[in-house]
């Protein structure tokens, strides 16, 4: 029997929804910071607006759905989430960021409709990084700092962002921990984890930052750009993103060393947080015994070589140089699920042949590690598979009587579980469903199926990589399928098949 | 192209030719023959390797293999920085619909005056030069290495006025906002 949700749990959800959209309004701080900074009144006056919606609703959201605990009598003590409860405060907070991230969009002029900034709103958070902006070369400094800055929250984790600022401590913070795509802690508290987490990414922010600053100004870039940019680049480079403050993307810059800086962080980005912490911790050997990095390494050279192998049966590029710089650089921004290019879109479908986008869009549908900022698949997942698979055919190929085990080394040495191997199959075919289903909405709409497999693999793995089927003509109902898919890709279905769950609770329920 | 064309227009309708300048004449007359030679010949084999009529960056694009190393006219907005790269330069100008990167010579570049941006509408500027698909000279860049540039149209700022509306809107929400916090504070005590 279905049990019909109760208002306690209605309550409970939108409190904690009301807390999380205070939270946003807050980040909304930033960018009015830079506006008046920059003499950009108008773009200040937007998020200004935005940033009193955000916390009117999100006031009016946390008073009406406040419950005190029965237990401990009246009081303001928060009330615990269950598990149902997190995941669906985590689904319905993306979308509801989705809707408020894209006001200040929407009032700036450049999105042609609400629904465009919505689309690049989720594109944003969810760190896919297709857009539909219009005149980006005439966007003012403080609503390019937003898009960039959602990216960062998004990489993050929106819900950790207001876990880490606004919550003490309770059991909850874990389920919706878990519910933003994450079930590994760093460190055994979540608060602390999510803390960390932000450590880690300042740093790396304020480092990133000087490094293509730096790039930038040697570049000939005015200094007060080269460092703007840097900054946005960073965000949307670590948290593998793939928004750029210009519309050539990086494409713009002209530049090798900007294009290895922004490797370096699109790979850093890619990697398990879990393991930044043991390589903080001086375990600098972890980096080459985990599964994840073996994974990684393993699967770029051999979705490397099948585009190199496409690019050279063409002769897209005439030289080998030129064919490693622009083929490894979309590879490594595909397969870390980043999106930053250094060709034009149309260029994909042009001068790349079937063979070298297959390669390409393999790459797109594996991802970076787990608890990192990536979409896709995951390297783990796929390490696992592989493991079950070879752990299946050593129970073939040896005697009846052998035990056989498989281990593998994911920080610390484990021993593969049945139920790990079940449930990274699950995952990922629930990935290649998810794609499959986004190509043929695409083709529904006379796109070619090369072309719609390309755009459904980069909007569900949240690479932002385009063969230009994203652009402001495509159909309406395209854009959803889209949105869609950023969304349930980046919280890895889970919190979104439990929103879908208690909606038909609510339906069917007794 | 174009320049040099124009130069001669003004030659033929506003040069008066007097006696004492008769000898320079009859060399202008013999150096305008050559030039009409030379013209005769740019205009039969023109087109076999140059498009003088500007092009748009999506034609480029989409025809990249077909002006891969031909001679295009290509016009736009000067947009974001001008990169000086020791003795040239990139510039991206965007046509409307695409930005494509221009590599000129430096000092090509002392006449622009703005390259746009939020506050700024950069100058308009017609580019001649040689179209690349993959350029091995830039690691497989899409750009064009201009041999020529005009400037069509002259950039301006673009000062911001205060949208009051936008102002006026903010106002009314911030009254609503310190209402509830005022609310909440009283039901609270």
């Amino acid at each position: 029997m279905i049990l019909k949700p109760n208002i306690d749990d209605i309550k409970n959800i939108g409190y904690y929804l009301g807390k999380i959209i205070i939270g946003l309004g807050f980040a909304m701080f930033v960018p009015i910071v830079i506006g008046l900074s920059f003499k950009e009144t108008n773009p200040a006056l937007d998020f200004l607006i935005s940033m009193e919606i955000a916390l009117i609703f999100g006031l009016i959201l946390t008073k009406l759905c406040f419950t005190p605990p029965r237990a401990q009598g009246a009081g303001f003590t928060e009330k615990d989430l269950n598990w149902m409860q997190g995941m669906i405060v985590v689904s319905l907070s993306w979308l509801v960021a989705m809707v408020l991230g894209a006001i200040p969009l929407y009032l700036s002029g450049h999105w042609k409709s609400y629904l465009d900034a919505c689309f690049d709103a989720m594109s944003g958070f969810a760190t896919t990084g297709l857009t539909l902006v219009q005149n980006l070369d005439h966007l003012s400094f403080t609503h390019n700092l937003w898009r960039h800055l959602i990216m960062f929250i998004g990489g993050q984790g929106i819900v950790i962002v207001a876990l880490s600022l606004f919550v003490k401590g309770f059991s909850g913070a874990f389920k919706m921990y878990v519910g933003e795509a994450r079930d590994e802690r760093v460190l055994p508290n979540v608060i602390h984890t999510s803390r960390f987490i932000w450590l880690v990414s300042i740093v790396y922010l304020i480092l990133g930052t000087i490094a293509l600053g730096i790039v930038g100004t040697l570049n000939g870039m005015k200094p007060i750009n080269a460092f703007f940019h840097g900054a946005c680049v960073f965000m949307a480079a670590f948290d593998t993103g793939g928004f750029a403050p210009q519309s050539q993307n990086i494409l713009y810059y002209h530049s090798l060393p900007f294009e290895i800086v922004t490797i370096i962080i699109m790979i850093l980005g890619a990697i398990n947080f879990k393991l930044h912490y043991h390589l903080w911790m001086g375990n600098r050997r972890e980096i080459c015994r985990d599964i994840e990095t073996r994974t990684l390494f393993i699967t770029i050279m051999i979705t490397f070589f099948i585009t190199a192998v496409g690019l050279t049966q063409l002769g897209t590029y005439p030289k080998s140089i030129t064919l490693l710089r622009k083929g490894f650089y979309q590879l490594v921004s595909g397969h870390t699920g980043t999106g930053y290019m250094t060709i034009y879109a149309q260029q994909f479908i042009n001068e790349w042949n079937h063979l070298a986008l297959v390669g390409l869009i393999c790459a797109m549908a594996l991802g970076g590690g787990v608890c990192s900022t990536t979409g896709a698949i995951k390297m783990l997942r796929i390490g696992i598979i592989f493991k079950a698979l070879q752990e299946d055919i050593k129970r073939i190929i040896l005697s009846e009587r052998s035990i056989v085990v498989q281990k593998f080394h994911h920080i610390k040495e484990i021993f593969l579980e049945d139920k790990q191997a079940r449930s990274a199959l699950l995952i990922t075919l629930a990935y290649l469903g998810l794609y499959g289903l986004g190509a043929i909405v695409g083709m529904f709409f006379g796109y070619p199926f090369l072309d719609s497999l390309f755009e459904s693999t980069s909007a569900a793995a949240n690479v932002g990589l385009s063969c230009g089927i994203t652009n402001v003509s495509m159909p309406v109902a395209l854009k959803f399928t889209y949105i869609l898919q950023m969304w349930a890709g980046r919280l890895e279905f889970m919190s979104v098949f439990t929103l879908i769950g208690f909606f038909v609770a609510a339906i069917r329920g007794k | 192209m174009t320049k040099k064309l124009k130069t001669k227009n003004i030659f033929v309708s506003g040069f008066t030719p007097h006696v004492s300048c008769l000898k320079r004449a009859v060399c202008s007359v013999q150096r305008a023959a050559n030039h009409r030679i030379l013209y005769l010949f740019v205009i039969l084999f023109l087109p076999y390797n140059c498009f003088a009529q500007s092009i748009s960056s999506p034609e480029l694009i989409n025809n990249a293999k077909q002006y891969d190393g031909k001679t295009v006219v290509y016009e736009g907005e000067v947009i974001g920085d001008i990169m000086v790269r020791g003795e040239y330069a990139w510039i991206n100008v965007n046509d409307g619909k695409t930005a494509i990167g221009i590599w000129i010579d430096k000092d090509l570049t002392k006449n622009i005056l703005y390259a746009g941006s939020y506050k700024s509408k950069g100058d308009w500027v017609e580019i001649t030069g040689v179209f690349h698909r993959a350029c091995v000279e830039h690691g497989g860049d899409l750009d064009i290495h201009a041999q020529a540039i005009r400037k069509i149209g002259l950039g301006r700022q673009t000062p911001e006025r205060l949208n009051l509306g936008k102002r006026n809107f903010a106002f009314v929400l911030f009254w609503i906002l310190c209402l509830i916090i005022i609310l909440r504070q009283l039901k609270l005590k």
